[in-house]
């Protein structure tokens, strides 16, 4: 009898080249996506004089600084303009295939790998970006790597790992209307904490997960890192096969066949054994919004926001104290009602297709009460979303509608929230500073965010969503 | 990168939870080439008002705190963002070691690979170690081999994975090391193109 495996277990010794006595394997790197910021680790080659190992297996993509209202004309601010250039160059000396601004395949590096098909079931994907643990909702590893780490991938394709220990995230039952992949991960993370799965990589397995769209899904491994879990992984199915079939750089004919026979069987056996299991009933989820300066400081919409008099003990009542000072909020007070100055619908957390169609589902025929940004996930994605008329949705209901990039969820390329202007947000960090210094974010689903656009408030959904037909 | 095991420097107290890498260095200052030096933007909003003037009640900000080279501050120390220039913050600041309950394993994995000690203590060791810098910086010393920290007559046993222990005290450099097994990769690489294609991108394609 063979010991049962895990679903890691077989990935991961796809990719061990060797494994020291200290346990740290050296794995091997299928696909290496680099960006903007990356020019950290291209200095450290550059001081070093080595060369891109295998330029074929690196992509450059421009989504952290590149402008979201651009027309063909060059970049207006100089040091945005220099960042986007040095990835240009950099892509150009080393020989690597670039996604840049101008290309129909550009967008934000989670949203064009799958789409392109250069994230694959049973790879290894590395980015010097915490949320590539999005490409794990395909059944790959996908982690986030510093500079250091960058430079060695880029010189040896392969990168030293610690073996992570393993738990498992089971949703059961089924969502309620109104509900999606983003509340399933901002409800793990309120009760685990945003330090609840360090050292842990996390396979999401239930029927909730089952059936879960690739965009779901993907939502859900993105925010593994939110959660402090080193990678979120899923078994692949005919759903996820379904998504990649076609796209552009995935295997065709008998590849196609060859990989398809391999990717069955990526699971984890039904005797597998997890370090840690977590069960969660979905139909106990609500539309869920953070009201602080973490992931894990998040509650369903419909409850009220903390006291730091409830507090279990001094630290945390200080904690609870600074954090609702930073965003403006009185003990109490209901969340929904909350008034938001602004929203913001893009990121690799939440800007893909079918997140675009959530918020337009609620946003047609309605009108806003507060200015807000629409930044698709892709150009690819822009492209589809304007053949099916949600551009016109957005513009409609007094929202603006502009280009791919990482724009408002990370605030490099020029989109950030105003000092104390609050912002309804799909992204996945609300971080003090993080849209802008001194703003204040609250994270939420599409659908969320379209329903607090309206009120100009935060606001519960369900109730905006009677009447309308599911997409 | 020249290894280290034993520290004798400055500790301040930061009683927060939950500094993130987009605290340390606020997203902004990251298009700066490092030669420039990033000690100036660590911690940046919080020691600094939006005028750019030091808020006086930021522990960093206190009398003695400019040679800071030990920081202990509470859980979920480093998560968020992979960004390494929050590493970078800290390192060219003079920062050595970070006490804390937990960190972020991204962060963990960048402070490593710059010679920065990420030192998990209990949660009340770190209270502990907070109340004993409550009125101020003060001494500290750092044991790497022994796993030992000692603030102001106070000390505390940290763990640290041991990969991540010899690796700081020798100030091994991954490329290096890796430089040792290149036939093992050439030949990892060479068994992939033959058994796994598919593991390629764009084979079979036929544009």
């Amino acid at each position: 009898m063979s010991t049962p495996r895990t679903l890691l277990d077989r990935v991961w010794s796809n990719h061990e080249i060797l494994r020291r006595d200290d346990g740290v394997s050296l794995l091997w790197v299928d696909r290496h996506f680099v960006h903007e910021g990356s020019h950290h680790a291209f200095a450290k080659l550059a001081h070093r004089g080595l060369q891109v190992a295998e330029p074929s297996l690196t992509f450059g993509v421009a989504d952290h600084y590149v402008p979201t209202r651009r027309d063909g004309r060059p970049i207006g601010d100089p040091n945005i303009a220099r960042m986007v250039r040095t990835l240009e160059d950099n892509c150009r000396t080393h020989g690597l295939e670039l996604f840049g601004i101008g290309d129909p395949r550009q967008g934000i590096v989670h949203v064009i790998g799958p789409e392109l098909g250069l994230t694959l079931p049973g790879l290894l994907i590395v980015c010097g970006d915490s949320h590539t643990a999005t490409h794990g909702a395909f059944g790959s590893i996908a982690f986030g790597i510093g500079a250091t780490e960058v430079a060695h991938v880029l010189a040896t394709q392969s990168i030293w790992q610690q073996r992570p220990r393993t738990m498992r995230i089971h949703v059961d039952g089924a969502l309620g209307p109104g509900v999606s992949a983003k509340d399933v991960a901002l409800h793990w993370i309120a009760q685990l904490g945003a330090d609840g799965a360090r050292g842990h990589a996390i396979e999401y397995a239930g029927p909730v997960v089952e059936r879960l769209s690739m965009e779901g899904r993907m939502t859900l491994c993105n925010l593994s890192i939110e959660g402090g879990a080193r990678f979120g992984l899923i078994a692949p199915d005919d759903t996820t096969f379904a998504y990649l079939e076609g796209n552009a750089f995935a295997p065709r004919g008998a590849d196609w066949e060859r990989a398809l026979d391999e990717w069955r069987d990526l699971r984890s056996d039904p005797d597998a054994r997890f370090d840690r299991e977590v069960r969660i009933d979905g139909a106990a989820i609500a539309p869920t919004v953070t009201w602080g300066t973490s992931p894990e400081d998040a509650l369903p919409v419909t409850a009220r926001v903390p006291d730091p008099a409830d507090a279990a003990d001094a630290a945390s009542a200080e904690r609870v104290r600074s954090t609702l000072e930073y965003m403006g909020l009185e003990p109490g007070r209901t969340l929904a009602g909350t008034p938001v100055d602004r929203v913001f619908i893009g990121s690799c957390t939440n800007a893909r297709l079918e997140d675009l169609r959530a918020a337009a589902q609620v946003l047609a025929g309605r009108r806003a009460k507060v200015p807000g940004l629409v930044s698709p996930g892709s150009s690819q994605v822009k492209a589809r979303a304007e053949a099916e008329g949600l551009d016109r949705v957005f513009r409609a209901a007094g929202l603006e509608w502009v280009e791919s990039g990482c724009s408002m969820c990370v605030a490099m390329n020029g989109d950030l929230v105003p000092a104390g202007e609050r912002c309804a947000s799909t992204t996945n960090r609300n971080f003090r500073g993080r849209q802008g210094p001194g703003a204040r974010t609250h994270l939420m689903s599409p659908a969320m965010v379209a329903a607090a656009a309206i009120e100009g408030c935060l606001t519960d959904v369900r109730p905006m969503l009677e009447g309308r037909a599911a997409s | 990168m020249s290894g280290w095991s034993e520290h004798d420097g400055v500790a301040v107290g930061l009683p927060v939870e939950g500094i993130d890498t987009d605290q340390l260095i606020p997203a902004r200052f990251m298009s700066r080439p490092r030669s420039e030096g990033y000690g100036q933007f660590l911690l940046h909003d919080l020691r600094f008002d939006g005028d750019g003037a030091p808020r006086t009640d930021f522990p960093l900000n206190a009398t003695g705190a400019e040679d800071a080279s030990v920081l202990v501050a509470r859980r979920n120390f480093g998560g968020g963002s992979s960004r390494e220039a929050a590493v970078y913050a800290l390192v060219d600041f003079g920062v050595r070691a970070v006490i804390a309950p937990s960190f972020g394993d991204i962060f963990t994995n960048n402070a490593i690979n710059n010679g920065l000690l990420p030192a998990r203590v209990a949660a009340e060791d770190a209270d502990r170690l907070l109340a004993a810098l409550e009125r101020g910086p003060a001494p500290a010393r750092i044991d790497v081999h022994a796993g030992t920290v000692e603030i102001s007559g106070e000390s505390a046993r940290f763990e640290l994975a041991d990969d991540h222990r010899q690796k700081l005290i020798n100030g091994w450099d991954d490329i290096d090391l890796t430089g040792q097994h290149r036939d093992a990769i050439t030949a990892y690489r060479e068994r992939l193109r033959t058994e796994r294609p598919w593991r390629w991108p764009g084979v079979g394609a036929t544009s």
